[in-house]
């Protein structure tokens, strides 16, 4: 099921910084409590086909977090970051670290508002800063080379059902 | 994973800003290559170095009008530049369309719990 609402992502040339940006059809307190019960969390993080676990999960300001998520194959990606400021129901503040870079340190500040829309609506805008312009297009790059491999999974389906 | 070289791939090409530059002062008009010299202050070889570049990975057209070159941008080629984030953004739609199915069930909870209350 595809939803109405549309995720909108900006990104500017040069600069080291993205925005991502959605609205949901629910109150903020809602959206809110999606983003700090660790249990909510785990469910919707994704990606498709990756489960997701929390070593340590700590919504409040001050606290830490690192999650690891698994693949069929049973490949492990961990990420982990601290918890600068939870602001309920307003504003969440964190770093986010993915330990499978080759070198550590290369750390991203995400900002994201929860935002009061009229008719009980919610809208939320991220705000991801990276420490150099090529971080942040890695990281962009990154979602590139799944968009092949997708595509590649469905060139194998259709290949299949050509078989038959 | 070796970099494609700057003269093969459109992403490397514009990887450079002062290519940017050039890329934004030609916009939707055709200028020769004095025109842009005026335009950016830049000294004539190194305008020619970076239209040289921008034209051999396809992002610059040129036209010969009798003794003059004219530049324009090549739009199409364009494009999939400003397409690239799509796949990074798709990521982000499945991961919200899933958020909306979990509140969902949550707000489905919070209503059974008002009337149990």
């Amino acid at each position: 099921m595809t939803s109405k609402n549309k995720t909108t992502i900006t990104a500017k040339p040069g600069k080291q910084e993205l925005f991502i940006t959605r609205e949901f059809d629910v109150p903020r307190e809602l959206v809110f409590k999606a983003y700090t019960d660790v249990e909510i969390y785990a469910q919707w993080l994704g990606p498709n086909g990756l489960t997701t676990t929390f070593e340590v999960f700590e919504p409040v300001s001050g606290g830490k977090y690192r999650f690891i998520q698994k693949d069929k194959e049973g490949n492990q990606f961990a990420f982990h970051g601290v918890t600068h400021e939870v602001n309920f129901p307003e504003r969440i503040i964190g770093t986010f670290e993915f330990d499978g870079l080759p070198e550590s340190g290369h750390v991203v500040l995400e900002t994201t508002q929860f935002e009061v829309l009229s008719g009980n609506r919610t809208r939320i805008t991220s705000q991801s800063v990276f420490q150099s312009v090529s971080d942040r297009d890695g990281m962009i790059q990154s979602g590139m080379e799944r968009g092949v491999v997708e595509g590649y999974e469905r060139l194998d389906e259709i290949l299949e059902s050509l078989k038959k | 994973m070796a970099r494609t070289p700057t003269t093969h791939d459109p992403f490397n090409a514009v990887a450079e800003p002062k290519r940017r530059q050039v890329l934004a002062v030609l916009g939707t008009e055709e200028l020769s290559v004095n025109e842009i010299v005026e335009r950016l202050g830049w000294n004539q070889p190194m305008v020619s170095k970076h239209l040289g570049v921008l034209k051999q990975v396809g992002l610059v057209s040129e036209r010969r009008v009798g003794r003059q070159r004219l530049y324009q941008v090549n739009a199409e080629k364009l494009k999939p530049i400003f397409d690239w984030v799509t796949p990074f953004e798709k990521i982000w739609n499945e991961r919200f369309d899933r958020l909306d199915q979990v509140l969902e069930d949550m707000k489905r909870k919070e209503k059974q719990n008002d009337i149990k209350k």
